[in-house]
């Protein structure tokens, strides 16, 4: 945001044709132009992907209109298709995901910046990068082979014996579902959270904590009540990149999720993602209207992905606002 | 200067060397379930042929169908036939038709994991697509007991396991309970992918043995050839004579021979609950792709070669890969119809 308002002056009217002729000599034109066009396919990108997107699924557009985001049944051969127990899915299993991964995340980021010693918090690091960098397939096999045994001969029983008077945890368990992506996903966020907390959490200034301590506060109070909110924009962008990275898995969740379409107020049903039905039947599908509904579920993922972002953004703003001097990071 | 030259004139000779080598490259692409069998033909053909190269890409039937549709690739390949509108948007678009050719036979089989049972279940039709369409609820409901005397089958819930992603599997099985069940014919139908009535969804042959493997008291159903090399327990299936067949190659030829009577010129036929007493109810053909005309006269020549070989020695390869041979009149008739690629 900041390097926005940066440019900007520069990109008004040259002070005059002597400097920029100068500025081009000297090469810094040449690299801010080169530098713009590389910022600007970034745009491009994005508004070719929707155009795509938009183009590709005229006729799922034109047949199904706003029906499309509240109907329920996916049948390729009655031509009937509705987005819903996709969404339904995708934010199901992301929210679950963060619940999770969030409080775990920042916790074990405050630890590493802030109370362990820095031999034991760079070793840590270097697993937590390890851990982001393993493709979501090993992930899914993990979920799999791992996971869901786990959830269905023991989570699962648990859950249902004690808190099975709410609507959350009813059914047969499978051990794979909605609750059991959540948790592979939040497995797969839980590295991002950590690691780019702990930086922001760690390029705090000192004096920050200095004078918090000076003023009497705990180890524990200087950590939660000065630093963390001083970080709270980056540790938020931790979130954004973990909310992303959620909403977007294929691979992961398919292995997991159980792939039927459905809608449940309990987790251990079995549902399906946007991304996953995708990745599954996009191959296969065939004739006019099939494939263009699946275009049509990747533009519905692109909205939604959107959406929650702009609404994060939105609370970042709120909050930051109420503190001071906290919204200059 | 003049290195550079040398180097750039060698560089010449050798792209020109590769190029002749490669003078002859298909491409073609499609079905991933009978991959194994074709990338086999295609390696032992180009060591018979060293001109003749044949890239095949298993992107799936329906991918299959749309890139040989589109013209992108020489052929396509496909577990399940195209449909009436399919050839008419070929013919629309390149003024031709596209044929058939028939090349191996693969099965589907009913696979499960019950507790306490290690006997091979009996399937009646009527089982099977009561299960699937998730009126038959309890494994001993009579109408499985009936079909399976002397089997303590428990009363516990049948978790049903379907694939997820769009397969020739789930074509073929759906194909075959639309023709045994009208209700699962109107209400579901056939298709790569459909909106299954019960059940959970794996990725893959794997991922339904794998979610069938893990979870108590399921059914689901994979290829033939994946339940034997991986050893998992599958059971009979009641043909048209009432017969109760365990799925072997020998089954699946027969089923392919009691449908060759009435084999259509075109060969799009399903051969699922096909008659005779010793056919295996749930098999298919699955077919190669071939435009009837092609502008390159080698490269015309090159394919129908191939389908040739493919007919008569390639057949030979098909068993040591758990895939099933064609029938003899199947072949005949083929044969016949590699006239019709001009």
């Amino acid at each position: 945001m900041s390097t926005a308002s940066t440019t900007l002056p520069s990109a008004g009217p040259v002070v005059g044709s002597r400097s920029f002729l100068r500025r081009l000599r000297e090469g810094d034109e040449i690299v801010r132009l080169i530098t713009f066009l590389f910022a600007a396919s970034v745009v491009l990108i994005t508004l070719l992907l929707v155009f795509e997107l938009w183009q590709g699924s005229v006729l799922a557009r034109h047949k199904f209109g706003l029906a499309f985001f509240v109907t329920k049944v996916w049948d390729p051969n009655f031509d009937q298709f509705g987005a819903l127990p996709f969404i339904f899915g995708t934010v199901v299993t992301s929210a679950v995901s963060l619940l999770i991964a969030v409080p775990l995340g920042i916790g074990a980021a405050i630890f590493l910046a802030e109370l362990a010693p820095a031999r034991v918090s760079d070793t840590l690091e270097f697993f937590i990068d390890l851990l982001a960098a393993v493709p979501s397939v090993i992930y899914g096999l993990l979920g799999f082979l791992f996971v869901v045994p786990l959830m269905r001969d023991f989570i699962q029983p648990r859950l249902k014996d004690s808190l099975g008077f709410l609507p959350f945890f009813k059914g047969p368990a499978y051990g794979i579902g909605f609750l059991t992506a959540g948790i592979v996903l939040a497995i797969m966020v839980i590295p991002y959270i950590i690691s780019v907390s702990r930086e922001v959490l760690l390029s705090v200034p000192r004096d920050q904590r200095e004078a918090a301590l000076a003023l009497g506060s705990t180890r524990w109070e200087s950590t939660w009540k000065v630093v963390v909110p001083f970080a709270r924009t980056g540790i938020m962008g931790s979130i954004f990149l973990a909310l992303a990275r959620a909403l977007g898995e294929t691979m992961a969740v398919t292995m997991v999720i159980g792939n039927t379409p459905s809608i449940s107020a309990s987790l251990f049903s079995p549902g399906y993602s946007i991304a996953a039905v995708i990745a599954n039947e996009f191959t296969e599908a065939t004739g006019d209207l099939y494939p263009q509904a699946l275009i049509e579920l990747g533009l519905v993922l692109f909205l939604l992905t959107f959406i929650l972002n702009g609404l994060a953004r939105i609370l970042i703003l709120a909050t930051s606002q109420r503190g001071s001097g906290m919204g200059n990071a | 200067m003049k290195r550079f030259a040398g180097i750039l004139l060698a560089g010449a000779v050798f792209a020109g060397v590769v190029l002749a080598a490669n003078a002859l490259t298909i491409t073609g692409a499609g079905a991933s379930f009978p991959y194994p069998m074709y990338s086999k033909w295609f390696d032992e053909y180009h060591k018979k042929d060293t001109n003749i190269e044949i890239n095949y890409q298993s992107i799936g039937s329906g991918g299959g169908i749309k890139q040989v549709t589109e013209g992108t690739v020489d052929f396509g390949a496909s577990d399940g036939p195209m449909n009436d509108d399919q050839l008419k948007a070929f013919q629309e678009k390149h003024g031709f038709a596209i044929l058939h050719f028939p090349t191996v036979l693969g099965a589907v089989v009913p696979t499960y994991n019950i507790p306490g049972v290690t006997t091979d279940l009996n399937f009646t039709p009527e089982a099977l697509s009561g299960i699937f369409l998730g009126k038959i609820t309890k494994w001993n409901d009579p109408a499985i007991a009936g079909a399976n005397k002397g089997v303590n089958l428990p009363g516990n819930d049948i978790v049903v396991v379907h694939r997820s992603d769009g397969s020739g599997t789930s074509y073929i099985w759906t194909d075959y309970l639309s023709k045994i069940s009208d209700e699962w014919k109107s209400k579901v139908n056939k298709g790569a992918s459909v909106n299954w009535p019960v059940g959970l969804g794996g990725k893959g042959n794997e991922g339904v043995a794998g979610l069938v493997k893990q979870t108590a008291n399921a059914v689901g159903y994979v290829e033939l050839i994946y339940a034997i090399q991986n050893k998992m327990p599958y059971g009979t299936v009641k043909n048209s004579s009432g017969v109760f067949i365990k799925a072997d190659l020998a089954g699946v030829t027969a089923a392919a021979a009691g449908a060759a009577k009435n084999m259509p010129d075109d060969f799009r036929v399903s051969i699922t609950d096909a008659p005779g007493k010793a056919a295996y109810p749930i098999s298919s053909f699955t077919w190669l792709l071939i435009p009837a005309k092609f502008s390159d006269g080698a490269k015309r020549d090159a394919l129908k070669g191939f389908v040739k070989w493919m007919l008569a020695d390639g057949q030979n390869y098909a068993e040591s890969l758990s895939y099933a041979k064609l029938p003899k009149e199947v072949v005949a008739k083929e044969v016949k119809a590699l006239d019709g690629i001009q």
